[in-house]
């Protein structure tokens, strides 16, 4: 377990070093920092000034170890368009996405993992199919649409829940649901095919033969065993949906860390944009890492090697 | 699916099929799909309009009427026949944007697709067949890209390239290679592994003919089924893009972009999202029936 | 009353190009204290047999019989709970692949103790005590640290031994044992082989041996059943089998095994031409007629089982030619 762990995070650490050199490039192929941090009425000499007192002179490579310094200290700069820092930016920013992408995965798993269960328990049958097809429609509704969607039957029609906005825990029934949405088909379609090997399987067989009653066979036997991959998966669809809450903060209007992207984005502001990047794909990384160890922790296979 | 396994019933389970029986089933069972038959049916329909578009269009999808905007659809009471789904907010026959809108969706899939497969394969057709240091190599890649959001790298590398149709073309093929490499990647070690390669290499076959000759047809199967999953991607992507507006851009006819630009409508004309969000689905919906179908029909372990 | 009676028992699977026929017409009883050993190739139908004498078939197989009393309990009709509350309690099973049967997510101790506390009103520490004596007695040495030990710790040996002693959790009065010792090394399975035997006396249970191995049948058998696609071609007493076999088929295995001292060093082995029947679809005649080498045309037609002496039948209308063979 514990030479597992450590390769794990050896891993995870070194594919974390690469995402920042990819986020670090994004802000300098983004155009002339100094440039840009001068402002358009800057003279030619100004630039120059700036270039040398923000060391944008300096190679590359010492720019990068330099900001990765500052990065690891939580120090991504300064905001273009904002006057402020870049870290207090996305601190304020952050509760409302992370709030946003756990509701979301919550929802999406208690919908999901049940259904693939009863899919896999009845598998042939019209559950089954009814299961089936509810995954392949629901993959082919945008997040973005079914928002809309939800926006305009429950805000606009019944007048039950909020349009936009934060102000209260109506806000984000909407926007998990849509952002949870995509997710559904992949956990549901996991959960079901490894309900349906391990329900082959002989330990299955053996528990059927104890004369275990069929919910003790699925729920302690088949499940337990089922369940594991799931959790991995999870863990990078909470990533996935950190990634997509940008389009539906968009549409719900809620200023998130992906709200905060977007605008950066149009703006030009880059080095809002690039921690955002940096600080998503951080996570996703610390998460699979989490799933991998979950994963040896729920093995005993793994666990007790 | 098979329900749990049989033990002891092996008599004429394992009798090998002849090739021309197993194409004859596949054909055979390709047509008794009904979801596959479904998304086929749909997805020919939509080629066929996007093809067809000039033809069908009753209006110029760029011409703008100020005098008749917004004009709903024929279904509601102020609809007409002129203006079979409608105008958008610039006086734009909606029916007509909507059909060449295909034409962006398909383009983008497709072409995306192309890089994107391309990319995929060779690393993963690599990483599987070498294994070793190089697939230690390969692996890491896909992993580090795979930790990337993947809207928010698209969003911001469509800024940086200029968002246009081409921009959101060569970004989207770009990005979404992974599934090619990772299915491709599992699928040359199963055939890497079997005897007929082992037996092409010993008789002095060239590396690159054995990729060419014997993986690359066998790995074909998942390949097309891998293709068709992630152009639903790549469509269902730059509708997000342009929808953020940093896809595809004004006046093209993106479903996308429709919905985007009527979204300011849609508390007192539901119908201007409503219509492209249809066609999007419908489209979407066919490839995916499409993929999943040619995965039925096609995995071994339900051939029998 | 014997406790196992068995008549006309069958299990169809329907199968896209048709229903392939698992186990047809197979007909046995079996008294308390008796061993039945069921021999036969792979895919002759007798896991099949075992299985359907659980109900614990594939979903999509059709179970059908004239009779199937289990100590008067009519298993045919036996709603599913009633037969829950016979499986494991007074029927136990032990299957061929002690590697995958375990859970590899729980530990022994408990997988050992719910076989005993799904049916028992008993204290945990109870379950406890009894795994640990059942351990120690299937020859398991340190049982108690066993408990706490998950499957993948024990070698295949030690697990086929945790699944026996999981068997007699409840004390069934009968044990049907699945090829138990095929997928083990074979100084252990002589050992669990032996230890099935005494067991079977020591707790008094009657006990159906699922084989394909004859050497193993010989020496624990009471009685015998050969069966050949899915249908009994031949039983009887276990001494009246091997010193007098009817059926060619049965003659046919018999002569695949060497015998020390009697098969010659360097001399060949019998071995039985041609593979099985294909088992789809209706089936006419004697299967085995395709690989026999006595086989004459009325062997198309319906063969009866034949009585050739009490308590010994086969199913073969050739006996007479192959008795004159002989």
């Amino acid at each position: 377990m514990l030479s597992f762990t450590s390769q794990r995070l050896a891993v995870a650490l070194s594919v974390a070093l690469t995402v920042s050199i990819v986020a670090f490039l994004l802000l300098h192929l983004s155009g002339d920092l100094a440039t840009a941090i001068a402002g358009p009425e800057a003279t030619a000499a100004q630039i120059a000034e700036i270039r040398h007192q923000f060391g944008l002179d300096r190679p590359m490579t010492l720019q990068y170890l330099d900001w990765l310094w500052r990065a690891l200290h939580f120090d991504f700069g300064n905001s273009f368009y904002y006057r402020d820092t870049v870290t207090s930016l996305v601190a304020s920013r952050m509760p409302v996405t992370m709030t946003l992408g756990a509701i979301s995965l919550m929802l999406a798993l208690v919908i999901a993992i049940p259904l693939g269960v009863l899919a896999a328990v009845y598998s042939g049958t019209i559950v089954d199919r009814l299961a089936l097809g509810f995954c392949v429609l629901g993959q082919a509704v945008p997040a973005f649409c079914l928002g809309l969607g939800l926006i305009i039957v429950f805000a606009v029609h019944l007048h039950w829940l909020p349009v936009s906005g934060t102000a209260s825990w109506k806000n984000y029934i909407m926007p998990s649901v849509a952002l949870g949405w995509y997710a559904v088909p992949a956990v549901m379609r996991l959960s079901r095919n490894g309900m349906l090997e391990v329900l082959s399987s002989d330990y299955i067989r053996t528990a059927r033969a104890k004369g275990l009653r069929p919910t003790v066979v699925i729920l302690k036997h088949a499940l337990r065993n089922a369940i594991i991959p799931v959790v991995a998966l999870a863990a990078v669809q909470f990533g996935f949906m950190l990634g997509g809450s940008i389009v539906i903060e968009a549409v719900f209007n809620m200023q998130g860390l992906g709200y905060l992207a977007w605008e950066a984005i149009a703006r030009n502001d880059f080095p809002v944009v690039q921690a955002v990047v940096l600080i998503l794909a951080v996570i996703y990384v610390a998460l699979t890492f989490l799933a991998d160890v979950a994963n040896a922790f729920l093995d005993p296979r793994i666990r007790l090697a | 699916m098979t329900v749990a396994a049989p033990v002891d019933i092996g008599t004429g389970l394992e009798a090998p099929a002849a090739p021309q029986r197993r194409r004859a089933g596949l054909l055979r069972r390709s047509f008794g799909h009904s979801g596959l038959v479904l998304g086929g049916t749909m997805l020919v329909a939509i080629i066929a309009i996007a093809l067809a578009a000039p033809l069908l269009a009753p209006h110029d999808p760029y011409n703008q009427d100020l005098a008749h905007r917004l004009i709903p659809p024929v279904w509601q009471a102020k609809g007409g026949w002129d203006h079979a789904l409608g105008t958008d907010k610039l006086g734009r026959d909606y029916l007509s944007r909507l059909i060449f809108g295909a034409r962006i969706s398909l383009l983008i899939g497709t072409l995306t697709v192309l890089i994107s497969g391309t990319i995929g394969t060779v690393i993963g057709v690599c990483a599987g067949y070498f294994g070793g240091r190089v697939d230690a190599v390969l692996s890491y890649i896909v992993t580090t890209r795979l930790a990337l959001p993947v809207v928010l790298v698209a969003l911001a590398s469509a800024a940086l390239v200029g968002s246009s149709l081409q921009g959101v073309i060569v970004v989207l093929g770009l990005l979404l290679w992974d599934r090619f490499a990772v299915v491709t990647r599992s699928a040359t070690q199963q055939i890497a592994r079997t005897d007929y390669v082992a037996a092409a290499r010993a008789i002095g076959c060239s590396t690159l003919r054995i990729l060419i000759s014997e993986i690359l047809p066998n790995i074909l199967n998942a390949l097309i089924v891998v293709a068709t999953l992630e152009m639903a991607h790549a469509i269902l992507l730059e509708a997000a893009l342009s929808f953020l507006g940093l896809g595809v851009q004004p006046p093209l006819p993106s479903w996308g972009l429709m919905i985007s630009e009527g979204k300011q409508y849609m508390f007192f004309s539901p119908w201007v999202i409503g219509i492209p969000a249809a066609a999007l689905v419908a489209l979407v919906l066919a490839i995916n029936l499409v993929g999943d179908g040619l995965r039925d029909v096609t995995a071994p372990e339900n051939r029998g | 009353m014997a406790l196992l009676e068995v008549d006309n028992l069958a299990v169809d699977i329907p199968l896209s190009d048709g229903v392939l026929h698992a186990v047809s017409g197979v007909s046995f009883s079996l008294e308390r204290g008796e061993t039945l050993a069921i021999v036969g190739e792979s895919g002759s139908g007798k896991s099949m047999t075992s299985l359907a004498l659980m109900n614990l078939l594939p979903k999509r197989a059709v179970r059908r019989a004239d009779r199937l009393l289990f100590d008067g309990i009519d298993l045919v009709t036996a709603p599913e709970a009633r037969m829950r509350a016979l499986r494991g309690n007074r029927m136990a099973m032990i299957f061929q692949e002690p590697m995958t049967s375990l859970n590899p997510s729980y530990t022994i101790g408990n997988q050992l103790g719910e076989a005993l506390r799904c049916h028992r009103p008993v204290a945990p520490a109870a379950a406890r005590d009894r795994a640990v004596q059942l351990l120690e007695k299937v020859g398991i040495p340190a049982a108690a640290r066993r408990l706490n030990q998950y499957p993948h710790q024990l070698s295949g040996g030690l697990r086929q031994r945790v699944m026996i002693a999981m068997a007699l959790m409840c004390g069934p009065d009968l044990i049907i044992a699945d090829e138990p010792t095929t997928a083990l090394d074979v100084t252990i399975q002589a050992q669990i082989l032996h230890l099935l035997a005494d067991l079977k006396k020591e707790f008094g249970m009657a006990m159906i041996l699922i084989s394909h191995d004859l050497g193993v049948v010989a020496r624990v058998a009471d009685k015998v059943a050969v069966m050949y696609a899915g249908r009994v071609v031949e039983s009887a007493g276990a001494q009246s089998l091997f010193r007098s076999p009817r059926h060619p088929y049965t003659r046919g295995l018999l002569n695949c095994i060497p015998v020390p001292g009697r098969t010659a060093p360097g001399s060949p082995l019998g071995a039985i031409p041609g593979q099985l029947p294909n088992l789809i679809g209706p089936q006419h005649g004697c299967a085995f007629r395709e690989r026999c080498a006595f086989a004459a045309p009325e062997c198309a037609g319906d063969i009866p089982l034949v009585v050739t002496e009490p308590g010994h039948l086969a199913r073969c209308v050739r006996i007479d030619a192959l008795e004159a063979a002989a």
